[in-house]
């Protein structure tokens, strides 16, 4: 780590990063953007951006759950909980008995109602309160060894899953007759976002951790003429967001997960003038 | 490719059954779709076409056998199936080229990476083989929906079907549009190594083109040439005279928008 930070020093000298905690969050910003680009990119298209924010809600139950059971891990009780309440989604949705939106939205209030039941107990809602609005200044270097390992692990699972993801997105019953197993495949993207939101939800908060896999995909989009545009426009703007809003939200003294989603936000503003002008 | 005419080899559909909540679909279908043929179902919404169609395709389960055999009854190795669906239903919007739709399905390298210069001739190639070239840099949600259904052929014929399987859109292509597409079917029919199975909703393009017709109504009613289904009294029961033909293809768009939301409801055809 020191090693890190040494070269950190000498290729940044800002002010900002004097402090570990800042080139801590600086670190976890570049590992995680990139991922919620990507996987971004197909929640965008196969319409499914309701769908991760019910899974961010998810967290909150996740964790509740785990106290309950004992767990110690908070991180690894919002993983399980956050994988079976994904499937569990995905397998509603695919039995088709209501509209998608109903079905996620039911699950969202409920997983956030569960969540709260089981953490204000005893009026000690207070300790999780960092859990809506995150605390990326919070990163330590273990978090930042499990994020190193989760950024090329989630870029080579999304690469293997995405040719056959996005025929499924077209057309199911084309995918089903190329011979492509679209439950699996569905299934596999849903738990790689799961993965991803709960490794992400600590520092970016319940709240806004949606915005963030939504936002810079969907700015990208209203660019890209082409996937591999979308995906390289995504992953540069969700970047970018997240390195000016840290140290936007440095200079300000203000949230940092709320600053990077505005970048974002100003991004897809900007997108869509540029759309328009080009149309 | 390899290209060779041949009326030896058919696929031999025989008593197939579908049922589905105690509800019967199908009865007892037998059929043969012949390699260079081109095999049209017809009937009204509801008989059952997209049914068989799924169940050809391996989709939903079957009672009775589906086979690929030789002149002589052997079965011949895996069927390969290719499959032109009605219609899509993706986001116009997504940012997704022509090239890269047909990319994704001829390798597994992400087409967010980008196209390799053999999968891009690749894809020229399928794109000729269905005069398309020009569509490839276009946006897949900008196509007509006449330019979709060559995208979707072109498609089908990667890998190389044993049984090609069309599902005519019934809305989207003007009457113009399915005869150019018809023609390069036909002109594959005579050049490829296939069966071909349509299902048509133009009585009057299936007079034109098919060389053999099957009426379905839960079961067979009649099939042959198309002189001798339309001649039939089977086929005027189900569809009444000349006129009514017409109107069975050019209704008011609200009536058959409502009738396929039945035959899928029917069907049971969940896309979602």
């Amino acid at each position: 780590m020191e090693g890190i930070y040494l070269i950190m020093d000498l290729l940044l000298p800002f002010e900002a990063l004097r402090f570990s905690f800042m080139k801590n969050a600086l670190l976890a910003v570049l590992l995680l953007t990139p991922l919620l680009g990507l996987l971004g990119t197909m929640t965008v298209n196969h319409q499914m951006a309701f769908f991760s924010d019910a899974l961010g809600h998810s967290a909150i139950t996740g964790i509740g759950l785990g106290m309950i059971l004992g767990m110690r891990n908070d991180l690894l009780a919002m993983l399980i909980f956050g994988i079976v309440w994904a499937i569990l989604i995905c397998l509603i949705k695919q039995s088709g008995s209501a509209s998608t939106d109903t079905i996620i939205s039911v699950f969202s209030s409920t997983s956030i109602a569960a969540g709260l039941l089981i953490l204000a107990r005893g009026g000690k809602f207070a300790k999780y309160s960092s859990l809506l609005i995150g605390d990326i200044l919070a990163v330590s270097a273990g978090d930042l060894l499990s994020l190193a390992i989760a950024l090329p692990v989630g870029i080579g699972l999304w690469a293997v899953m995405y040719n056959h993801l996005l025929i499924t997105s077209v057309s199911p019953s084309l995918a089903r007759s190329r011979g492509i197993r679209i439950r699996l495949v569905e299934g596999a993207f849903v738990v790689l976002v799961a993965v991803t939101v709960m490794l992400a939800i600590r520092w970016v908060g319940v709240m806004l951790i949606n915005a963030l896999l939504i936002l810079p995909a969907a700015a990208g989009r209203n660019l890209a003429r082409n996937s591999r545009q979308h995906a390289a426009l995504s992953v540069l703007i969700a970047l970018v967001s997240g390195v000016t809003g840290l140290f936007l939200a440095y200079s300000q003294d203000t949230s940092a997960g709320a600053s990077i989603v505005l970048v974002a936000a100003a991004f897809y503003a900007l997108s869509l003038l540029a759309r328009r002008w080009r149309k | 490719m390899h290209v060779h005419r041949c009326d030896l080899c058919h696929i031999d559909l025989d008593r197939v059954s579908v049922r589905r909540g105690g509800q019967t679909l199908l009865q007892d279908i037998s059929m043969h779709v012949h390699c260079g043929q081109l095999t049209v179902l017809i009937g009204q919404n509801g008989a059952g076409k997209t049914t068989l169609i799924r169940a050809l395709l391996g989709e939903i389960p079957h009672g009775g056998t589906i086979r690929h055999v030789d002149n002589a009854g052997r079965e011949l190795a895996h069927l390969t199936r290719g499959y032109v669906p009605q219609h899509l239903q993706f986001d116009p919007e997504m940012p997704l080229t022509v090239r890269e739709f047909l990319a994704c399905s001829m390798t597994r390298r992400p087409v967010w990476t980008g196209v390799s210069k053999k999968i891009r001739e690749e894809v020229n190639q399928a794109l000729r083989d269905v005069e398309a070239e020009e569509l490839a840099d276009t946006p897949l949600g900008r196509c007509s929906g006449g330019e979709l259904q060559r995208v979707l052929l072109a498609l089908a014929l990667h890998p190389a079907p044993d049984l090609l399987v069309l599902d005519e859109p019934v809305s989207g292509v003007d009457r113009n549009g399915l005869k150019l597409f018809l023609d390069t079917v036909t002109h594959l029919k005579k050049t490829r190594h296939m069966a071909i199975l349509l299902v048509s909703h133009d009585l009057r393009l299936v007079r034109e083109y098919a060389d053999h017709v099957v009426l379905l109504e839960k079961n067979v009613l009649t099939q042959g040439t198309p002189e001798e289904v339309f001649r039939s009294q089977e086929f005027e029961n189900v569809f009444g005279t000349g006129e009514k033909e017409e109107e069975h293809r050019e209704g008011p768009a609200r009536t058959v928008d409502f009738r396929i939301a039945l035959e899928r409801h029917q069907d049971g055809e969940e896309e979602s």
